[in-house]
């Protein structure tokens, strides 16, 4: 059928659906319907990793796989450093330059290096916000609380309590640095309630939070002439005698040269997994996600942790097909937009956790309640023109230009007709185990943002990762730039990585990739 | 699972993709139709290595130049973002070397008139309108560099802030001028020095630094793991 008569029963029933309240899920019921339909819980998707660190943990398969690949660097291949600093970055989002600039501010020689350009992240697209307790009716331990309860009681108390106490500061800093957070009509910061959260505590920048946070962030950056090694993919880390961390190989990607970096400590920020499309699933996220920073991590013995747990955001685009996968981002509910199956019903409290929504849109897709595309996908609508009619024509265009302008593009009006979406692959729940000073079991080397784990639980609540990517990219900045000065360049050698391979040896080598991948191969084998 | 066609939408260019001939930095390729540019290059067994980034709109890394069938005018997208139709060409911006000004934006004394000393080509705009036109995000370029050389930072920032940093407003500028690093020192600045202070937000951060929040944590903390999930679900 053609969409617009599809689009018409969402039309019909907006004004009946409007003075109705969904209640959110009892805690049998979210658990039961999580169970049933959450990706998490497919067991055929997963398996146990056979060797390493987490042996015997399970994790998918798409990501053991590359866990137990090999290097592409050889045994004895040459480790002359071809540049030394103190505190070396890998990674050019959110954490890797708030790592960068705290370590640089505090007197360290700092190099940042990114495999694409700096900036090009899953930062730069966040759109929801930022949880801070700013508010007068908030407090850190209600976001403590909060996060908990998102998270399925399984976060670290600790990093949890450090990050929603050190909330505040970080929105001075960035407020110093120039980024134009909203604001209310008496000067403090506005806050949006963003799902799961029992406050509003979003701060947001329109729908462009990460872009703006972002701008402002790179520029800063360049601006103190921190220097900059891009296009120069990690692809295996340096350790010394006792296995510490004290360097790292790249790949520059532009002649493909091998480029030798020692460090005295080493910040991984390399971010997510959503290009390892893990069980098929689409993805938001950019296109250098490939869990790079797990791979070398693991390699050198860090602990992974929650590693069996993704994020699949609620709303993905399913049509048109150009925006397959991108997100429609979670302010549209945080407004008060529906969710809409086929038959015209809300079938959730669209404001319950992430988790729990995509698991009930996948259960309304499996149970046929869905629309199908026919390149075979299927999703429910979410009512989008429900925000004009809710606050006044305009509402959508104002808060979601982002949003309108990406739609836009391929002629469809956001304002006017609703859009079709199904769980998006997001967001990497765990990560490589770190402490509150974002430092892994590894000595000097630390881990800060998505590639981390532990803070969030199962289930990482809507801007927590904005202000994780902050707090932790700080303290790792700050902890490895004190600990410098009093420190030895260690020296270079792959004992780790013989170590590694010997296992791997005695498990048959089963895994038969290079890792980390670098870069998803989406260029089509022609001839 | 329902296997009637009530619930489908009609997409005949999915069902049978039409190809389209295009050109990729001047070679001719056979696409399907309707797929985005950066798709377009893999599809035609490209690697791309600069050049994408967030695959969403948002990063500015795909900046691109293409022109439609019999059209003279080369007009400006994101390759992401931009689907390919019968007869187009294109070819992706290389980084351009626009200068960008540095400035430790806290010591700035007056951040209005410093706009002059850090980008003097600023007043210098000759009203041509290219960089508005060449925008993808269609900001209105232009307007906002006045808008910065007559000092009203405030409309900068709020017109700049769909800026995706791609750069196509500065290799067409006439006056040499970098449009959006411009406007990045404007709206920092704006945020940085003629932005209201929040004050409840230095109430909270010494709220925390005082400990009031201690006896809370406290609780919280020494709760076993029972107690902790009642706790919790008081919290609504």
């Amino acid at each position: 059928m053609d969409i617009h008569a599809l689009q018409q029963i969402v039309h019909k029933t907006r004004d009946a659906r409007r003075k109705q309240t969904i209640p959110k899920f009892a805690p049998t019921e979210r658990d039961q319907l999580i169970h049933k339909y959450h990706p998490d819980f497919r067991a055929s998707a997963y398996r146990p990793i056979k060797f390493g660190p987490n042996e015997g943990d399970k994790t998918v398969m798409e990501l053991a796989t590359l866990l137990e690949g090999d290097s592409s660097i050889q045994d004895h291949a040459d480790l002359t450093a071809h540049y030394t600093c103190d505190v070396l970055v890998i990674g050019g989002g959110g954490a890797g330059c708030a790592a960068a600039l705290h370590a640089h501010g505090a007197g360290a020689k700092t190099i940042l290096a990114t495999k694409l350009r700096l900036g090009d992240s899953n930062s730069v697209m966040a759109q929801g916000g930022m949880q801070i307790s700013v508010a007068p009716e908030d407090s850190p331990v209600t976001h403590f609380i909060d996060t908990l309860k998102g998270g399925h009681m399984e976060n670290d108390h600790a990093l949890l309590k450090t990050m929603v106490e050190d909330g505040p500061s970080i929105a001075k800093w960035l407020l110093e640095l120039g980024v134009l957070f909203d604001r209310q009509a008496d000067g403090n910061l506005h806050v949006k309630k963003g799902g799961g959260s029992s406050k509003p505590r979003l701060l947001t920048c329109s729908d462009y939070t990460g872009l703006e946070i972002m701008r402002v962030l790179k520029d800063e950056v360049i601006n103190q002439k921190i220097q900059l090694l891009e296009f120069a993919a990690a692809i295996e880390l340096l350790s010394d005698e006792a296995g510490n961390c004290t360097g790292a190989i790249f790949k520059d990607l532009d002649n493909q040269r091998h480029v030798v970096v020692a460090a005295k400590c080493v910040i991984l920020a390399t971010g997510g997994i959503g290009r390892l499309h893990i069980q098929g699933f689409p993805t938001s996220n950019h296109y250098g996600a490939t869990g790079d920073g797990l791979c070398l991590s693991y390699r050198m013995g860090a602990k992974l942790a929650h590693i069996d747990t993704f994020q699949y955001h609620p709303s993905g685009a399913v049509y048109p097909e150009q925006l397959i996968g991108q997100l429609v981002t979670e302010g549209i509910r945080s407004e008060g937009g529906h969710l809409v199956n086929a038959t015209g019903e809300r079938f959730v409290n669209e404001l319950d956790t992430r988790d729990v929504v995509s698991s009930s849109i996948i259960r309304e897709c499996e149970e046929g309640r869905g629309i199908r595309t026919m390149s075979g996908r299927v999703g429910v609508w979410l009512d989008t023109p429900l925000l004009d009619a809710e606050h006044g024509p305009g509402t959508v265009e104002k808060h979601f230009p982002a949003m309108m302008l990406q739609f836009e593009r391929f002629g469809i009006d956001i304002s006017k007709d609703p859009v079709l979406i199904y769980p998006t692959l997001h967001y990497q729940n765990g990560g490589v185990k770190i402490d509150t000073n974002s430092e892994t079991n590894v000595k000097n080397l630390f881990v800060a943002g998505e590639a981390s784990g532990g803070l969030h639980g199962r289930n990482r609540l809507m801007g927590n990762s904005l202000l994780d990517l902050m707090v932790y990219g700080k303290r790792s900045g700050l902890t490895a730039a004190g600990r410098v000065a009093s420190m030895k360049q260690g020296q270079l050698t792959l004992k780790h990585l013989q170590r590694f391979r010997a296992e791997a040896k005695k498990h048959g080598n089963v895994s038969g990739v290079i890792s980390p991948m670098i870069l998803p191969a989406y260029t089509r084998k022609v001839g | 699972m329902a296997q009637d066609n009530a619930n489908v939408i009609d997409q005949p260019e999915v069902m049978t993709p039409r190809m389209v001939t295009i050109e990729i930095a001047g070679k001719k390729v056979d696409v399907p139709e309707g797929i985005t540019v950066v798709k377009a290059m893999w599809y035609a067994g490209m690697d791309v290595v600069r050049g994408v980034g967030c695959l969403g709109g948002f990063c500015g890394a795909c900046a691109t130049y293409y022109r439609t069938k019999d059209d003279p005018k080369v007009r400006t997208c994101l390759a992401c973002q931009m689907a390919v139709q019968d007869g187009m060409s294109f070819t992706m911006m290389p980084p351009f070397p626009a200068r960008k000004a540095t400035y430790e934006l806290q010591k700035l004394q007056d951040p209005k008139q410093d706009l002059f000393n850090l980008y003097p080509e600023a007043p210098l705009c000759r009203n041509c309108n290219a960089c508005t036109e060449a925008c993808p995000q269609k900001i209105d370029v232009r307007e906002g560099v006045w808008k910065a050389v007559f000092g009203d930072f405030k409309s900068v920032s709020e017109m700049f802030m769909d800026c995706v940093m791609c750069g196509m407003c500065t290799p067409v500028c006439i006056a040499d001028i970098a449009p959006n690093l411009v406007a990045l020192y404007v709206s920092r600045a704006q945020g940085a020095h003629f932005s209201e202070k929040p004050v409840g937000l230095d109430v909270r951060i010494k709220e925390i630094q005082d400990g009031q929040y201690n006896e809370e944590w406290d609780k919280v903390l020494k709760m076993s793991e029972k107690e902790l999930a009642e706790h919790c679900a008081t919290v609504k």
